[in-house]
């Protein structure tokens, strides 16, 4: 974010610094006693040159963004590609590990810089406990794993958030072992 | 106050020799069982029936843990409806019921003739009878013949003609598996698999008429309650918000489900007018509200809530939706059914890092645990109010179990290959 607007406010200055001057050259023509020019003509010529200047300029600084910001993107999408998507949870606990956060906020980053990027995030459940309950637990680790995105600036509309409960384990082993690692959110890029 | 039901008095253990289509292990049952000798049905007519008459009646009695088998090999004789019984005969081999019948082809089907004899008291217990029926019909006869035995013996309602429905999973891999809801007979025979597919399937609920069923399933990775028609096959959607859809139960008249949804941002319970799509929001609190079931007078649900910090039941006034907590024993209560008549409920509670299928009477309060193996789920009470099916497992196999209200009558019921879960019990169907 705070690069895009850094590579913006240059462009900017780079447009009034070029404005500024034309209008130096502009008014030493308009010395000259060989070329009769109406003020509204001269007035009109000028501010076509602005423009095209401007508009040149512009676009100059906007290409120069872009490539500023893909390569950021590029940047972010690598960290987010390296991180994590297993966050695991505690028996019937929907809170976030402070473990899961470094790893998330490397997630959040890409997200916020590319918002054609999306995620499905799936929450499970242990199998101890009635189904249906526990269907309703991983919706609520997959919700707490949605909501730590949007707060970092990840827009709701690039989450697909959903939950298969106990249905879909890991691992079969049945002792705490196995059920820590059924615990959990598998955040999937689409 | 759960100790109670201990010491138990072991009364029998029987080992069944293994048959293909279930396999029933009685691990205890009542103190003094109904002991009943069934014998072979005559074939009156030339062809073999493929269904062995006599045993699937005596499967059936013995596995509602009130009667035991007198063993075919000991039998001094094997009379038909026509024979004279001697009634010395079954007292020698301590038989105090005997059943005899018949079968024979007729012009339309079979006709099947059977009756029941007091050994002690030396008659019959009600004039022999005689049932027409169709030939792919010998199963639903030898559960109406069990029902009539049951209740003329026991004066309840026999659940011998009644349904079960669950779902069966197949894993190749966490993300590889086949999901199937069943309908079988009460027995577990006769499994047709009536809904399938890659995503998991949830909480079969029955109409009260056992004409339609509701259950969660996926259409993609969104997730619906339907309800589908059985005579037809017919599907209807109720819900697939965003989020949540799970946990449907019926009310009483049939008219309404109450289900979770998530579409407001957490799980809540709704009830849904199945007719008009009309959706009533029925709780409103920031922890979970799920597993919601009508009571049979259709003034309360109970539900499944972790407002207060860990999953516990309560129970709601459907007309003013007020809420007052059920249970308190136990740092994990959930999944709440109620009896037929209304008078207790039975769940899944955690005892000893254990979960267990308790019973808990509502007037007097008192728990009681009915299972003794360990990730014990998804309770469902029989229509007569005597057992119920579980779901628990067993070398990472899950199956089915039976046990009686007061716990001192518990059946395997294992299922071919797959992993079973989830089961519902029918209502009644007549």
């Amino acid at each position: 974010m705070n690069i895009l607007k850094q590579a913006k406010t240059v462009g900017i200055i780079a447009i009034l610094a070029v404005l500024a001057g034309c209008a130096g050259q502009v008014n030493e023509s308009a010395q000259g006693p060989s070329k009769v020019e109406s003020d509204a003509e001269r007035a009109a010529r000028e501010a076509r040159q602005a423009e095209f200047l401007a508009k040149q300029e512009a676009a100059k600084a906007d290409q120069q963004a872009a490539n500023l910001a893909a390569k950021t993107a590029e940047q972010l999408r690598n960290n987010a590609m390296a991180a994590d998507t297993l966050f695991f949870f505690g028996f019937d606990k929907s809170d976030l590990s402070q473990d899961a956060l470094d790893d998330l906020d490397a997630h959040a980053k890409y997200l916020a810089a590319d918002r054609s990027a999306k995620v499905r995030l799936e929450g499970h459940a242990d199998e101890r406990g009635s189904r249906a309950y526990n269907l309703a637990l991983g919706e609520r680790r997959s919700n707490a794993v949605a909501r730590y995105l949007v707060i970092q600036g990840v827009n709701r509309s690039q989450i697909e958030s959903m939950s298969y409960g106990e249905e879909r384990p890991l691992s079969l082993s049945r002792d705490e072992n196995g059920w820590s690692r059924n615990r959990r959110v598998e955040l999937i890029y689409q | 106050m759960m100790k109670k039901i201990l010491p138990f008095v072991i009364a029998f253990l029987v080992a069944m020799p293994v048959r293909a289509e279930l396999v029933i292990e009685i691990t205890r049952g009542v103190e003094n069982p109904f002991k009943i000798a069934v014998v072979p049905f005559r074939v009156k007519s030339a062809g073999a029936f493929d269904a062995d008459l006599a045993r699937l009646i005596e499967s059936n009695l013995e596995r509602s843990g009130q009667f035991v088998r007198v063993r075919r090999e000991t039998m001094l004789s094997l009379p038909g409806p026509d024979d004279q019984i001697f009634y010395r005969d079954w007292r020698a081999i301590d038989s105090e019921y005997t059943v005899v019948g018949s079968l024979e082809r007729g012009n339309q089907g079979l006709i099947v003739r059977f009756g029941l004899y007091d050994v002690y008291g030396e008659k019959l217990v009600f004039p022999m009878e005689r049932i027409p029926g169709e030939i792919d019909s010998l199963r639903d006869i030898g559960h109406y013949i069990s029902d009539r035995i049951y209740e003329a013996l026991t004066g309840l309602k026999g659940i011998f003609s009644t349904r079960l429905l669950y779902v069966s999973a197949e894993r190749r891999s966490e993300k590889d598996q086949t999901f199937k809801l069943i309908l079988s007979d009460a027995d577990g025979g006769r499994p047709q698999t009536i809904f399938q597919s890659s995503e998991p399937i949830l909480s079969p609920a029955w109409s009260p008429d056992g004409s339609r069923v509701a259950y969660m399933s996926f259409r993609g990775k969104r997730a619906g309650i339907y309800v589908q028609t059985l005579a037809t096959g017919e599907i209807q959607k109720v819900s697939d918000f965003p989020g949540l859809n799970s946990a449907p139960s019926f009310s009483p008249d049939g008219r309404k489900l109450v289900l979770t949804l998530s579409r407001d941002g957490n799980p809540e319970l709704y009830v849904a007018n199945l007719r008009t799509g009309q959706l009533d929001r029925m709780t409103n609190h920031f922890a979970i509200d799920t597993e919601a079931s009508w009571s049979p007078d259709g003034r309360s649900i109970l539900f499944t809530s972790s407002r207060g910090g860990k999953p516990q039941l309560y129970m709601m006034n459907v007309s003013d939706k007020t809420v007052k907590r059920v249970t308190f024993d136990g740092d994990y209560n959930s999944n709440g059914a109620f009896t037929p008549d209304g008078e207790s409920i039975v769940f899944v509670h955690r005892t000893n890092d254990r979960f267990h299928i308790a019973r808990m009477n509502l007037k007097t309060r008192e728990i009681r645990i009915l299972t003794e193996t360990d990730l014990d789920e998804s309770p469902s009470v029989a229509p007569n109010g005597t057992m119920l099916i579980y779901a628990t497992s067993s070398e990472g196999r899950g199956l089915l179990g039976l046990v009686s209200m007061d716990g001192r009558v518990r059946v395997r019921l294992p299922s071919a290959s797959e992993s079973v879960r989830e089961p519902a019990w029918s209502p009644f169907f007549n």
